[in-house]
C-alpha cells in the first residue's frame, strides 16, 4: 500500500539500525523520550526495539490524550451523561477509561446514552437529528484534536444549534514536556517530538528545549522508519555536540504549524489557569476551556458538574510511567491487578498508553522468543 | 532471570487464574468475543452447565458420530454488501459444524421480530437463508417465531442450531496443535467485519469493491480433510468474532504452544488494510464469516494448501505461520518491519484511536 509500506521496509530499517549502532559511543547509554502515545503504539506494534542497540532506550512520555484525563473529569462526564435527555458522545478509546464510578461502558450498562463518534462533527449531526435532546461532546486531546472541537463549536454557533455543547478537556503539550524536563528523577538525552501536535503548533514552540535545556528534539512521523530515523537524528546531534529542534516529519509538519487551526482554537478557547493531569498533578496553563463568548456551547457552564477531585488509586503508578521514570512493567500492579480487562490506571486503557502497548504487544522475554522466531 | 522476566512470569500466573466476572451489569464488551466474553462464558455459563462435551468450548459439541451447535445473529445493518443476516445465520452455523469436521445436515431457525418490521424484509431474509442452505446442502427443518413490542429488539434477531454427521476419527481439537505444525488461513482476512463497519455509514469511507466474505465452508473442510491423512489436520477454526488473532490465541492456550506468525504472509486485501489503517484497528481482530484457520502437520502443509486453493473459497489460502514450543500460550508476530511483538486477545471490540 502506497505511503505506508515504504515506511515499514525491513531492509531500510536494518540499514538505519546499523548506522544507529555505529553512532553510539562505547560504554554510553542513551535515553530518548517519545512524547507522543502514537509513537509508543508504533514502537510496540512494529517491534521497533528489535532494531535498536542495547545502549539505546526509548522512554514513553505523557502524550497519550486518554491517559492524562484525571478520574474526576471522567466522573464529571458520566454525571452529565446520566442527566435526563442527554446524549454523551465520545471518541472510542475513551469508552473504557475508569473514573471513580466506572467507565462510560459501565454508565451505558446503567442506562446512560453514550455514543461513539469519529469526529465532533458527528456529534453535531446527532444534535441536529435530536433537537429535543442535549448532545454533549467529550472533547479530549492535545492541539491535534482541539481545532476540530473549536471548528465544530463555530459551526454550531453559525447554524444556531441550541442543543449542542462540548465538555472541554483539551490539553497542551508544551507545559507537559516542561514538567518532565523539570522533574528531578529523570535524565534524558533527547526527544522524539510529537508529529500530529506539531502539524498544528509547528516546531518553534520546542525551541526552549534545545536552547534552555540543551536537549535535541526531532519531530517525527508515525511510521516505524520515521521513529527510527528520529533516533538516528538525535544521535547525530549528540555525536556532533549539538542540540537543536529538527523536523523529520516535514512531509506533513510545516515549521510554522497551521496558523488557521491555531486561530480557530484561539477564537473559541482560552488557557485555564490550572488543570489536573492524571499522574502528573496540577500544571499551570496546560489546558483549554471554552471562552465566555461561546458559553452557550460549554457543557461546564450548562450543566452543574460536581467537579470533584478523585485521587488516583494508591497502587497506581501511572504518574511515574507517564513521566518515563518507570517502565510499565516496573509498576507494582502492572499485569496482575492492573490489566486491560481491569485497568486501574489510564495507561492501561488506551491503545496508546505505554502500559497497554507493553502488555498487548511487548509482554514477552526477547531472549525466550529468539528460538521461537528463528527461521 | 532478569527482573523483567520475573514480572512476566508473575503476569502469566495471574493470567492462568480462574476468571471472575467483576462487573455487576452486562456491558457491550461481554459480547465482543474477546477476554470479557471468555470470562463471562467460563465464570457464568460453564459454571452452571459444566459437562465433558461443553468443556472444550469448541465451535460445537461432538459425541461419537453426532455434532451439534447453535449461534445467534444480531447485525446492524441487516443487509450489507455481499450478504445479510439471513445467509450469515445459515453459514455461521454450517461453519461451526464444519470446524468440528462434521458434515452439516439439519438446521433450526428461530426468529425474534420487532413489531413493525417489514414483512418484505423478512421475506428477503428467508429467501437468502434458503439460498444459503441450498448452497451448503442443508435443510432448515424446524423453527420458531416470537414478536416483541416496538423498541424491544432491533428489527430481527435470528438463532440457528445445526446438527451434522461427525467423523469421530478426525480428532480435531484446539488442544491438538504440535510444534512444527503449519498454520494456514483459507483466504484474505477481515472483509466481513470491515464491510459491515463501513455499511453502518458515518465513517465517510467507501470501498466499492469490498463485500462480506460470508460463505459456507463445509465443502472446503471436506476437501481439506480428504487431502490429508487422518490426524494430520489438528484443528479447524472459523475466524469469526475476534478474528484470526482470537482464534490463534485459543490454539496457543489450549495446546500450550507458541504460535509464530509472519505479518508479510497474512493475506489482507488493500481495501481492508486501508480502512483498518484509517481507523487504527488491526485486521487480525476483524471478523470473517467465510474464512478459517487450519493447523496442519507440516508434512501435510503442501497437500493441504493445494486442496484449499483448488476450491473457489480457498483460492487465496496461505501459510501464515507455524507452531513453536516456547513460550507456551503466546501468539508472536514477526512484523513486516523486522521486529517481533505479541498478538493478544482484546478485552472487547477494537476501538478506533483518536489521533
Amino acid at each position: 500500500m502506497r505511503f505506508v509500506d515504504e515506511y515499514r521496509d525491513a531492509d531500510k530499517a536494518r540499514a538505519l539500525a546499523a548506522r544507529i549502532a555505529a553512532l553510539c559511543e562505547p560504554g554510553r547509554a542513551y535515553k530518548f523520550m517519545e512524547v507522543c502515545g502514537g509513537h509508543t503504539h508504533t514502537i510496540y506494534k512494529h517491534g521497533l526495539e528489535d532494531h535498536l542497540p542495547s545502549a539505546v532506550t526509548l522512554v514513553h512520555g505523557p502524550g497519550c490524550p486518554v491517559c492524562v484525563i484525571p478520574m474526576g473529569r471522567v466522573d464529571d462526564a458520566i454525571h452529565i451523561a446520566e442527566r435526563p435527555g442527554v446524549i454523551m458522545t465520545s471518541f472510542g478509546d475513551m469508552m473504557r477509561v475508569p473514573g471513580g464510578r466506572g467507565s462510560f461502558l459501565d454508565a451505558m450498562a446503567r442506562g446512560a446514552d453514550i455514543r461513539m463518534v469519529y469526529s465532533p462533527l458527528d456529534a453535531l449531526k446527532i444534535a441536529r437529528e435530536h433537537p429535543g435532546r442535549q448532545v454533549v461532546f467529550m472533547a479530549i486531546g492535545f492541539e491535534t484534536t482541539a481545532p476540530s472541537t473549536a471548528m465544530t463549536v463555530l459551526r454550531a454557533a453559525a447554524e444556531g444549534i441550541g442543543n449542542f455543547s462540548v465538555f472541554c478537556n483539551h490539553v497542551t503539550i508544551i507545559p507537559a514536556i516542561k514538567a518532565i524536563l523539570d522533574s528531578p528523577d529523570l535524565r534524558l538525552d533527547g526527544f522524539i517530538g510529537p508529529g500530529h501536535v506539531s502539524t498544528v503548533i509547528g516546531c518553534r514552540p520546542y525551541g526552549f528545549i534545545a536552547r534552555d535545556y540543551g536537549k535535541p528534539l526531532v519531530v517525527a512521523g508515525f511510521e516505524p522508519l520515521d521513529v527510527l530515523q528520529s533516533v538516528y537524528q538525535n544521535l547525530v546531534q549528540l555525536a556532533g555536540g549539538r542540540a537543536a529542534v529538527e523536523n523529520q516529519y516535514a512531509r506533513v509538519v510545516p515549521w510554522d504549524g497551521n496558523p488557521k487551526a491555531l486561530a480557530v482554537i484561539n477564537e473559541v478557547m482560552e488557557l485555564r489557569p490550572h488543570f489536573e493531569w492524571r499522574g502528573l498533578g496540577f500544571i499551570s496553563d496546560s489546558a483549554l476551556r471554552v471562552r465566555e463568548a461561546y458559553a452557550a456551547f460549554d457543557a461546564e457552564r450548562i450543566f452543574d458538574i460536581p467537579g470533584g477531585r478523585v485521587a488516583d488509586p494508591k497502587a497506581c503508578q501511572c504518574g511515574e510511567v507517564l513521566k518515563g521514570v518507570l517502565k510499565p512493567w516496573e509498576c507494582k500492579v502492572f499485569g496482575t491487578a492492573c490489566t486491560p480487562e481491569t485497568p486501574i490506571g489510564t495507561c492501561m486503557v488506551s491503545s496508546e498508553g505505554a502500559c497497554a502497548a507493553y502488555y498487548n504487544f511487548g509482554r514477552f522475554s526477547r531472549d525466550r522468543v529468539k528460538e521461537a522466531t528463528r527461521t | 532471570m532478569s527482573s523483567e522476566e520475573q514480572v512476566l512470569e508473575r503476569i502469566e500466573r495471574a493470567r492462568r487464574r480462574k476468571p471472575r466476572v467483576r462487573e455487576e451489569l452486562i456491558t457491550l464488551a461481554h459480547g465482543a468475543g474477546g477476554k470479557a466474553t471468555r470470562t463471562l462464558i467460563e465464570a457464568v455459563f460453564l459454571e452452571s452447565f459444566r459437562n465433558p462435551l461443553l468443556e472444550p468450548l469448541a465451535d460445537g459439541a461432538v459425541d461419537g458420530g453426532l455434532a451439534f451447535t447453535t449461534d445467534s445473529y444480531v447485525v446492524t445493518p441487516l443487509f450489507f454488501p455481499g450478504g445479510d443476516i439471513g445467509d450469515l445465520a445459515v453459514n455461521g452455523t454450517v461453519n461451526d459444524l464444519a470446524m468440528c469436521g462434521a458434515r452439516p445436515a439439519y438446521l433450526s431457525a428461530a426468529f425474534i421480530l420487532e413489531e413493525g418490521f417489514p414483512i418484505a424484509d423478512l421475506r428477503r431474509i428467508t429467501e437468502s437463508m434458503a439460498a444459503a442452505a441450498r448452497a451448503a446442502g442443508v435443510a432448515v427443518v424446524t423453527g420458531d417465531t416470537k414478536v416483541v413490542q416496538r423498541g424491544k429488539a432491533d428489527g430481527c434477531y435470528i438463532t440457528t442450531a445445526g446438527v451434522g454427521m461427525a467423523d469421530p476419527a478426525a480428532g480435531l481439537s484446539a488442544s491438538a496443535a504440535e510444534p512444527g505444525d503449519a498454520i494456514i488461513v483459507s483466504g484474505p482476512i477481515g472483509e466481513h467485519g470491515v464491510t459491515v463497519m463501513l455499511a453502518r455509514g458515518g465513517l465517510g469511507i467507501e470501498a466499492a469493491d469490498l463485500v462480506s466474505d460470508t460463505a459456507p465452508l463445509n465443502g472446503l473442510t471436506a476437501r481439506l480433510l480428504e487431502a490429508c491423512d487422518g490426524g494430520r489436520v489438528r484443528c479447524l477454526r472459523d475466524a469469526t468474532r475476534g478474528g484470526v488473532a482470537t482464534v490463534l490465541n485459543e490454539v496457543a492456550g489450549y495446546s500450550e504452544v507458541a504460535v509464530v506468525l509472519e505479518e508479510d504472509a497474512i493475506p489482507v486485501r488493500p481495501a481492508v488494510r486501508g480502512a483498518c489503517e484509517l481507523l487504527g484497528i488491526d485486521p487480525l481482530y476483524v471478523a470473517c464469516e467465510g474464512r478459517m484457520i487450519a493447523v496442519v502437520d507440516q508434512r501435510s502443509a503442501g497437500a493441504a494448501l493445494a486442496a484449499l486453493r483448488a476450491h473457489p473459497l480457498g483460492a487465496g489460502a496461505a501459510v501464515i505461520g507455524r507452531i513453536a514450543e516456547d513460550p507456551p500460550g503466546l501468539v508472536l508476530l514477526k512484523t513486516a518491519f523486522g521486529g517481533t511483538r505479541i498478538v493478544d486477545v482484546l478485552v472487547g471490540d477494537p476501538l478506533p484511536r483518536i489521533c
